[in-house]
C-alpha cells in the first residue's frame, strides 16, 4: 500500500502521455437551450484518483454520464485507453449518487446484478460477489434488503456492485453525499486504501472541497456558465504521509483554502 | 369497527346489514326481497345442481381467458408505453377513451362480429379489464427512478433484460393495483356479455330466475358471485401488500 502510493507520488511530480486512461477532448452538451458542458477537455491519468468539484449546475454530471457513456456529447470524443466511447461498456462501473439499488432484490443480488447482466453464472457471480461484500465489510448482510440498510450500507452495496464487474475505470457521482458525516470520513479513508490497492482508475464528482482535496490525486475545478475547466490541482507531499494526518497538513489546508478562493465567487 | 371503544369481529357490520335484509324480507314488503334465511337455503340446494356448476364453469372459463388476455397483453403494452413517447403519443388517447367508455354498448357489436357464444364474452371481458392495467403498468413505469434504468444500461442490459429484470419489477406494486381493479372489472364483463347474450353461463341463469320470478335463486346466484368476486379482489390486495414494502423506495 505504501509502495504505490510512492508510485502514485512519482506520477504525481510528471504525468506521462500514454498514462491517461481516460481522455475528454472537446467535449460539448446542451440539454435544449442550457449549455451543460461547452468545449471540455480533460485527463484522467491511470491508477489514480481524479476528482471533479465545482458548484452545482456545472456540468459534473452530465460529464460523467457522457464518460459512462449513458449521454451522447453533442461535440467532442471520450477515449477510454485509446478506444472511443459509444455507449456503456464492461471497462467502466458506474456508483450512483442515490444508490440505484433494486429494491426487491437483496444484498447479495444487488451486488452480482452487474455480472448478472452480463451472462455471469450464477454460482460464479455470487462467490465474487460475496468476496466484494466482504471487502465492503457487509458480510452478514447478504440477505438483507435495501430499505433494511443505512444510507451507507447501501452505498457500500452499490461500490462493491461497482467494484465486481472489475472495470478498470470506476465513475462516482457524488456517492457520499447521501450519508451522513461519520459514514462519509470513514468512506472517505476507505476510498484511499481503495484507489491505493485496487489498479483502477477512480472519477470522483463531489461539491465538497475538503473531500476533493482528501481523496484525490488530482483536482478539476470546474466552473459554470460556461462550463469550463478552471484549474487543475495535484497535490503531492501530504499523500504520504497516512490517511489520519492528511487533514492536518498545512499544504491539505492551503489547497483547501486556494479552492475556495476560487469557487466563492460562484456560490449564489 | 368500534362501538363505544369496543372493537367488533370483523365482518360484524355485514351481519348487521343481513339482519336489516332478514327482517325486510320476513315482512314481505316485495316479492322484489325474499328473507336472507330462503336465499341461503337456495343457494344450498342450487350450488350443487348440474346446471349451477355448467354455469360456473362457462363463466369460469370466459373469466379466466378474459383476464389472462387483459394481463398478457395488458402489461407489455403498458410497458412499451412508459418507456416509449412514440408509442404512447399514439396508444394514449385510445386507452383513455376505452378506460371510461361505457363498453357495455359495444357487446351486441361483438356479439354480431363474433357470434354469441364464448368468444364474444371472452373479448368483451378483456375489454373489460384490459385498459386501467395499461394505464397502471403505464403510470408504474413512468415513476421508475431514471438512476434503476441508468443502472441497468451501465452494467449493459440487454432491452430484453432491462424489461424483465427491472421496469417490470419496479413497476409491480402499480401493476398489481391495476390487475386487480381490472380483475374487478372484469368480473363485470363476463357478467354484462353472458347477460346480454343471455343463453350461456349465469347469464342464462339469471335469464331464467328473472322471468319466473324465482327471486331468491336470483339473489343466491348474486351472492355467489360477489363473493367470488371479493374473494379475488382480496387475494390480489393481499399479493399487493406482500410488495408494497419497496413501493415507497424505488
Ligand atoms: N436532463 C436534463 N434536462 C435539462 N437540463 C439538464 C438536464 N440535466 C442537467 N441539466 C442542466 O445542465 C446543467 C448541468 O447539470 P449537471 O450535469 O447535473 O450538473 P452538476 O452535476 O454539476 O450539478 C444544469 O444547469 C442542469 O440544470
Ligand atoms: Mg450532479
Amino acid at each position: 500500500m505504501v509502495m504505490s502510493q510512492t508510485d502514485a507520488a512519482f506520477s504525481n511530480a510528471e504525468p506521462i502521455e500514454q498514462d491517461v486512461a481516460v481522455s475528454v477532448r472537446g467535449v460539448s452538451k446542451n440539454y435544449g437551450a442550457v449549455e451543460a458542458l461547452k468545449d471540455m477537455s480533460l485527463e484522467f491519468p491511470r491508477g489514480q484518483l481524479t476528482s471533479l468539484l465545482g458548484p452545482s449546475g456545472c456540468g459534473k454530471t452530465t460529464l460523467l454520464k457522457i464518460i459512462a457513456g449513458l449521454l451522447k456529447p453533442d461535440t467532442g470524443e471520450i477515449t477510454v485507453n485509446g478506444k472511443a466511447v459509444v455507449g456503456p461498456g464492461p471497462n467502466r462501473a458506474f456508483v450512483f449518487q442515490d444508490f440505484a439499488l433494486l429494491p426487491w432484490a437483496n444484498v447479495m443480488r444487488n451486488v452480482a446484478f452487474g455480472l448478472e447482466l452480463r451472462g455471469v453464472a450464477k454460482s460464479e457471480r455470487e462467490d465474487k460477489a460475496a468476496k466484494y461484500i466482504n471487502d465492503v465489510g457487509l458480510q452478514g448482510f447478504e440477505k438483507a434488503y435495501p430499505h433494511e440498510l443505512s444510507g451507507g450500507m447501501r452505498q457500500r452495496v452499490g461500490l462493491a456492485r461497482a467494484l465486481s464487474v472489475d472495470a478498470k475505470v470506476l465513475l462516482l457521482d457524488e456517492p457520499f453525499s447521501a450519508v451522513d458525516e461519520q459514514t462519509r470520513r470513514k468512506f472517505q479513508e476507505d476510498l484511499l486504501a481503495l484507489v491505493a490497492n485496487e489498479n483502477k482508475t477512480f472519477i470522483f464528482v463531489t461539491h465538497s472541497i475538503e473531500e476533493a482535496v482528501y481523496v484525490s490525486d488530482q483536482i478539476a475545478i470546474l466552473l459554470p456558465r460556461p462550463s469550463r475547466v478552471s484549474e487543475i490541482i495535484r497535490p503531492s507531499s501530504f499523500r504520504l504521509k497516512g490517511a489520519e494526518n492528511i487533514r492536518r497538513d498545512p499544504e491539505y489546508l492551503d489547497i483547501v483554502d486556494e479552492i475556495w478562493a476560487s469557487l466563492r465567487d460562484y456560490v449564489e | 369497527m368500534y362501538i363505544k371503544g369496543y372493537k367488533l369481529p370483523a365482518m360484524s357490520s355485514l351481519l348487521i346489514w343481513g339482519l336489516l335484509w332478514e327482517i325486510v324480507g320476513q315482512l314481505g314488503l316485495t316479492f322484489f326481497v325474499p328473507p336472507l334465511s330462503e336465499v341461503f337455503v337456495t343457494l344450498f340446494n342450487i350450488i350443487g345442481t348440474p346446471a349451477f356448476l355448467k354455469a360456473l364453469s362457462e363463466t369460469a372459463q370466459a373469466f379466466l381467458a378474459g383476464v389472462f388476455f387483459s394481463v398478457a397483453i395488458g402489461i407489455p403494452v403498458g410497458i412499451l408505453m412508459g418507456r416509449s413517447r412514440l408509442l404512447d403519443e399514439l396508444l394514449l388517447p385510445w386507452v383513455n377513451i376505452f378506460v371510461s367508455a361505457p363498453l357495455t354498448a359495444l357487446v351486441p357489436v361483438l356479439m354480431v362480429l363474433f357470434g354469441f357464444g364464448l368468444k364474444s364474452i371472452i373479448i368483451t371481458t378483456t375489454l373489460f379489464g384490459i385498459w386501467i392495467i395499461i394505464l397502471n403498468t403505464r403510470a408504474g413505469v413512468r415513476q421508475i427512478n431514471r438512476s434503476l434504468v441508468e443502472m441497468a444500461s451501465s452494467f449493459g442490459a440487454s432491452p430484453l433484460d432491462a424489461f424483465l429484470k427491472v421496469y417490470f419489477w419496479a413497476a409491480l406494486p402499480e401493476i398489481l393495483g391495476g390487475v386487480r381493479i381490472g380483475v374487478i372489472r372484469a368480473v363485470k364483463g363476463v357478467i354484462i356479455g353472458q347477460l346480454l347474450i343471455s343463453i350461456v353461463g349465469f347469464g342464462a341463469l339469471f335469464e331464467l330466475y328473472a322471468t319466473n320470478f324465482l327471486m331468491s335463486h336470483f339473489w343466491a346466484v348474486l351472492i355467489v358471485l360477489f363473493a367470488l368476486a371479493f374473494s379475488i379482489s382480496e387475494f390480489l390486495r393481499y399479493l399487493e401488500n406482500k410488495v408494497s414494502y419497496y413501493a415507497a423506495s424505488r
